[in-house]
């Protein structure tokens, strides 16, 4: 076990390099950078730049440097901690990323909790009483919310919100908490708040899950080892749970890191629409200002955290099936 | 399943007491009569085989005894009366679904070992986790408490350095292996009914040897009984004290090892002895059940007939009188 935890971490070393690797050239690919973006800005409102004070302000960017070197010196930053500098808001990444990253994971978790407390019941209960009219209604259901896209949903429940309870649904905290102090007031504004992005997030990730568990329940519920326990006198509640739903279960645990990922891109939308301060509408402001020291190092928080979410599921998957951990 | 019309009082010398039982699958096609009036004994202390071929309804008759038919199976007629050491004598099939009374009979009175040890133990628990479960399902005692338990019955299954090997998983064992701690599962609650459903079916010969001998042995030591399931004629000759003929869902012969292996009556039992290899002699075409039976139609239903040696036979009147009997 020790070792294919050591070999599964070493393996994610090469993934990251390449992975930064691919995020520094995506940021690069369109054409210009922060400097003709300000300079576009600047020029709009009237202001002319020498091509000396633009020369200057591209060495202190590093934006004259060859690429690679360019490359090298942001990622051993990156390394040692120091994410660079947001041009566009004016401060140290750190800072940025520290304040919205948080929020982000709180969101995205959530959603993935909400996704599963969603789709593990619905999924047992498809297929323990297969084509009955609970079946179909789920199934239903949860389709209809896979097809619904993640904004509209936010749209949805804030234009309802507002017309019968006549509260604003945008944003984690009410105004009159948005820069008060951390308190159990504010904690419970911020939770009132937090359902909401959690089931607009999480909603549409249930049907695949619920289906996929439908499908290995099925599969599992009339094998050999369930009829074995059965006739052993196992009762039904505690035959289904330890027996078939155990096993439905694993090919689930293995969808966590492949889940995280769409969860994250779908934050970034419904986080526009609801005006959420996570990492997606700051991702997107950099991405579109070439602010490329913000931009680069969200893109590498979210593929490490994919990775991380893989090694997690990889984990857990080797924990709950013998069969995996002793390969 | 409680329609039974007639049935005659449970024989105390009998455990089991299978009448009229009828099961049906409800396929695309319409529906498949898997029994179709089924009846037999099977005498306390002793080890009554069932032999037939594929699809003449061995194992159908076993699960619809433990209540194990699941849709689209039904049982739709017949009764099982079962009489459990140390309580009185109840219809299985009479029982309601939720009553407890079902989940007592799995396991701690009856039991089974399966045909496929390969598939019959769930991957992901250890093999002590399984057997001690059994202990666990029907009794209250503690974890270690069941465990050791499990421990004895494992060991006494053949299972050496427990330690260890209770802790390692079924695709740790091999196929003769896990039929042992299969076993060793199905006898750990002490149950008065063994059922063995083609056990060594899927094991080699050797090792199909082994376990004959261990579920014969262990039948002595626990003093149980045993329905044994087989299409191996070789192995009802060498472990069971009456057989069961069964053909197309219905019991055509019934009676003791010496009764229908020696002198079959039924056409369809002689037929099956004749294809016995080891029995023909050498050099010539082996026998098939349809050259024996010949023209003799088996498919049509007739009722049990009990004989003035106690076997049961199912043949028609003018078949009867020509063996002499009214």
């Amino acid at each position: 076990m020790k070792i294919y935890v050591a070999k599964r971490l070493l393996g994610a070393i090469p993934t990251l390099i390449f992975i930064s690797m691919i995020v520094f050239v995506v940021i690069q690919l369109p054409p210009g950078d922060i400097v003709t973006s300000t300079l576009d800005r600047m020029q709009s409102q009237g202001v002319e730049m020498s091509s000396e004070a633009i020369q200057n302000l591209r060495a202190q960017y590093n934006l004259d440097q060859p690429l690679p070197l360019q490359y090298l010196s942001w990622i051993t930053n990156f390394v040692t901690g120091d994410m660079g500098y947001s041009y566009l808001f004016n401060r140290p990444v750190n800072e940025l990323v520290g304040e919205r990253i948080g929020y982000t994971l709180l969101i995205t978790l959530s959603a993935l909790l909400f996704t599963w407390a969603v789709a593990i019941p619905a999924g047992v209960y498809s297929a323990v009483r297969q084509y009955s009219l609970g079946d179909y209604a789920l199934t239903t259901v949860m389709l209809v919310g896979l097809a619904t896209p993640s904004f509209l949903l936010a749209l949805i429940v804030m234009y309802f919100g507002y017309e019968w309870f006549g509260i604003s649904i945008g944003g984690l905290f009410s105004p009159e908490y948005r820069d008060a102090p951390w308190s159990l007031a504010r904690l419970g504004d911020f939770l009132s708040h937090l359902w909401i992005p959690m089931v607009v997030v999480g909603l549409g990730g249930t049907a695949s899950p619920m289906r996929i568990l439908r499908a290995n329940l099925l599969d599992e519920l009339n094998k050999p080892y369930v009829i074995t326990a059965r006739a052993k006198g196992a009762k039904p509640l505690k035959l289904l749970v330890k027996y078939p739903l155990r096993i439905a279960i694993n090919p689930f645990i293995s969808t966590i890191g492949v889940l995280l990922p769409t969860l994250i891109s779908g934050e970034a939308i419904v986080s526009i629409v609801l005006n959420l301060p996570t990492t997606g509408p700051a991702l997107v402001q950099a991405l579109i200002n070439q602010d490329m020291y913000l931009a680069g190092s969200f893109l590498m928080l979210l593929s490490i955290l994919t990775i991380v979410g893989m090694l997690i599921s990889d984990l857990l998957l080797a924990w709950a099936d013998p069969r995996i951990r002793y390969e | 399943m409680s329609d039974r019309q007639f049935h005659d009082a449970m024989n105390p010398d009998n455990i089991l007491q299978v009448r009229d039982l009828a099961v049906e699958f409800h396929t695309e096609t319409g529906r498949t009569a898997a029994l179709q009036g089924v009846s037999f004994d099977v005498p306390r202390g002793q080890v009554t085989a069932i032999i037939g071929e594929s699809g003449s309804g061995k194992s159908v008759t076993a699960s619809a005894i433990m209540r194990l038919i699941q849709p689209p199976g039904r049982v739709t007629a017949g009764s099982v009366d079962f009489a459990p050491s140390g309580s009185a004598p109840y219809d299985v099939l009479a029982l309601t679904d939720n009553d407890a009374r079902i989940e007592q009979l799995r396991g701690d009175h009856i039991s089974m070992v399966f045909q496929e040890p390969m598939t019959a133990l769930a991957p992901v628990y250890s093999v002590g986790n399984q057997v001690a479960e059994a202990i666990l399902c029907h009794r209250e005692v503690s974890k270690q408490a069941a465990w050791d338990e499990a421990a004895d019955m494992l060991q006494r299954v053949g299972i050496d350095e427990l330690q260890r090997r209770m802790k390692q998983y079924p695709f740790e064992f091999s196929g003769g292996m896990r039929q042992r701690v299969v076993i060793a599962m199905a006898l750990v609650c002490q149950p008065d009914l063994l059922i063995c459903d083609e056990p060594t079916t899927a094991l080699d010969v050797t090792i199909q040897a082994e376990i004959l001998t261990l579920i014969r042995q262990l039948k002595d030591e626990l003093n149980n009984s045993v329905l044994f399931i087989t299409h191996d004629i070789g192995v009802v000759a060498q472990l069971a004290d009456h057989v069961v003929v069964m053909h197309h869902g219905r019991v055509l012969e019934a009676g003791t090892v010496r009764q229908v292996l020696k002198q079959p009556l039924h056409p369809y039992t002689k037929g099956l002895m004749a294809a016995i290899p080891g029995l023909a002699p050498k050099g010539q075409r082996l026998a098939t059940v349809a050259s024996v039976v010949g023209a003799t139609d088996i498919t049509t239903a007739h009722p049990l007939t009990r004989l003035a040696d106690g076997r049961q036979i199912s043949l028609s009147p003018s078949q009867l009188r020509a063996l002499g009997h009214e």
